[in-house]
């Protein structure tokens, strides 16, 4: 039983059909068709809730356009949870998430923008620039990851995506507002990063004593607020 | 209570690890040889869920200030109680004040890279997210969610059960479950979702040919050196979960096992993931060592997972037998 695992022929034309692959006896990787998108989004977060559900669960944690799912305890037969996945996943309909709208003051550039002259160089762009477009959307969260508290954003304008860093940063702070490729995410606590940061907020992400710990949930939204430019 | 006289970089309180917090973004963290820390609980009458302290680098020197059963499981390593030597994998009595020095032990013969303090009624720490494991970015659980320190106090639970005689030891995992290639320790690892788009001398490589632990190996993720793994062509991944043992290989072409430290998600390719059930022989290979890949499936690998839980069980019946005997 190997990489992708081969789902029963039921299963939709190959370019439309998942990907599920194994994370060891931990975990198995169940990965969306297609473009990412917020609809396909929503139907991850659909069936996160239904397999959250299943006795041999022990979590299943939306990705961006995919989940993952672990064990309590592997079980003996794997086709016959692939199966269920792949039969809940095409029943699986979108999953309107009544979220709230979080806002986040940012102060863009100086200090707390080191990389802000970067994401100048490679866009062409103002700091000015680069800061309204980066506040202009709403931005969903898609799922939490990375570390406790952080969330993968949707919805980045394009024209101020800009690559990850060559070299990583080895610390950067938390509150960093950062830009890496056509992604942005605010870092809730120190630690190594490839992304650009371009400000910095002052929120608290995660508080271990909270109930939930996370500030945000899938299906929140985050609002950038330009609280100054230092340029 | 215990009291840190000594204590090297980067020991920590750890229990078998944060199960259920993803959700927020909260890795597993736990001790890195969790069937040496299952073992040190066995010795001492405690639960499976107990903490203990995951100690890295020598020297770590403590006092018992309350008489207490203890074991000091994983690593080989040099033990003196009260200046006279002990035996790891061995429950042991310590006094009120004794004083308990672990050292490396300089033979040739000398294995692992990680020992185990136990003791009687667990590390009390505080439970944060259901567990008392310290997870450094964030700094969550365990003491003051940060590495322990000379002069540290560590509060110990009560006892559930009356600890098992003293001197009575185990037959460490190393010996009892062996497992080598061509003379060097051996990892079980099952293809993992991009496996199939490397290309096939990557493939062979990555199980023909030993690997080097790097110095950047910690518990969040062991750096190998080796051959240099190719992809058919560049691979662009989205944003998803990952679990301790997840080998990526980032674009230079050498791979990162993660371990438990590690993010909980991450976006480079993955070739396989290291089995749950030989993760603790990883966690256990010093910086320097080579070690070999083996190819399973999922039968093999839940095969090796119930040779671990064998080995518990056995080692749960001898020690129960030992502790009614004793008591009769």
């Amino acid at each position: 039983m190997n990489r992708p695992i081969p789902l029963p022929p039921h299963a939709e034309a190959p370019d439309l059909a998942p990907c599920i692959s194994l994370l060891g006896t931990t975990a198995l990787l169940f990965e969306a068709p297609g473009e990412t998108c917020l609809e396909t989004q929503a139907r991850i977060w659909s069936l996160a809730r239904e397999a959250d559900t299943w006795p041999e669960v022990r979590e299943a944690v939306p990705g961006v356009n995919n989940l993952l799912v672990t064990w309590r305890e592997p079980p003996r037969r794997l086709e016959a949870i692939t199966g269920r996945l792949a039969a809940a996943w095409k029943a699986a309909p979108p999953l309107a998430l009544a979220g709230r709208t979080v806002e986040l003051p940012v102060v863009y550039g100086g200090e707390g923008g080191p990389h802000m002259a970067d994401v100048v160089a490679h866009t062409g762009l103002s700091p000015d620039e680069i800061a309204e477009i980066h506040a202009a959307p709403l931005y969903p969260v898609y799922a939490l990851g990375s570390h406790p508290g952080y969330c993968y954003l949707g919805g980045m304008d394009p024209r101020i995506a800009t690559p990850r860093r060559k070299v990583p940063v080895l610390r950067i702070p938390g509150g960093a507002v950062s830009i890496g490729g056509a992604q942005t995410g605010v870092s809730a606590s120190p630690g190594p990063s490839g992304w650009n940061t371009i400000g910095s907020t002052d929120m608290i992400f995660f508080d271990a004593a909270r109930t939930p710990p996370a500030l945000l949930q899938p299906g929140d939204s985050l609002r950038f607020r330009i609280a100054g430019v230092v340029r | 209570m215990i009291r840190l006289l000594a204590c090297g970089a980067l020991a920590t309180v750890q229990d078998r690890g944060r199960l259920g917090a993803l959700r927020w973004g909260v890795g597993t963290a736990g001790a890195m040889d969790t069937l040496a820390l299952a073992g040190g609980n066995l010795l001492v009458g405690n639960p499976d869920d107990a903490a203990g302290i995951e100690i890295q680098v020598p020297p770590f020197e403590i006092r018992f200030e309350v008489a207490t059963t203890f074991a000091v499981t994983g690593a080989d390593c040099a033990l003196m109680l009260d200046g006279v030597p002990i035996l790891p994998w061995t429950g042991a009595r310590a006094r009120a004040g004794a004083v308990l020095r672990l050292a490396r032990r300089a033979s040739p013969q000398a294995w692992g890279a990680r020992s185990y303090l136990c003791v009687s009624g667990g590390i009390d720490v505080p439970v944060v997210l259901g567990s008392r494991a310290t997870q450094l970015r964030g700094a969550i659980g365990g003491h003051q969610g940060r590495s322990l320190q000379a002069g540290d106090e560590l509060p110990l639970g009560s006892p559930d059960l009356s600890p098992p005689v003293a001197g009575t030891g185990l037959v460490p995992p190393v010996v009892a479950l062996p497992l080598a290639v061509d003379g060097l320790p051996a990892l079980r690892v099952l293809p993992a979702a991009e496996y199939e788009c490397y290309r096939p001398v990557s493939r062979a490589a990555f199980w023909g040919e030993p690997w080097r632990v790097t110095p950047q190996s910690d518990r969040y993720g062991f750096r190998l050196s080796g051959p240099t793994l190719t992809p058919l062509e560049p691979l662009e991944l989205r944003s998803h979960g990952i679990v301790p043992g997840t080998i990526q290989v980032p674009h230079g072409g050498q791979p990162i096992v993660q371990m438990c430290d590690a993010q909980p998600s991450g976006g480079y390719p993955k070739i396989g993931t290291v089995i749950e059930a030989d993760l603790w022989r990883l966690a256990q290979a010093p910086i320097g060592a080579r070690i070999r890949f083996i190819e399973t499936d999922w039968d093999g690998a839940l095969a090796a997972r119930d040779a671990l839980d064998g080995w518990l069980s056995a080692a749960r019946r001898a020690l129960s037998y030992l502790r009614a005997r004793s008591t009769a």
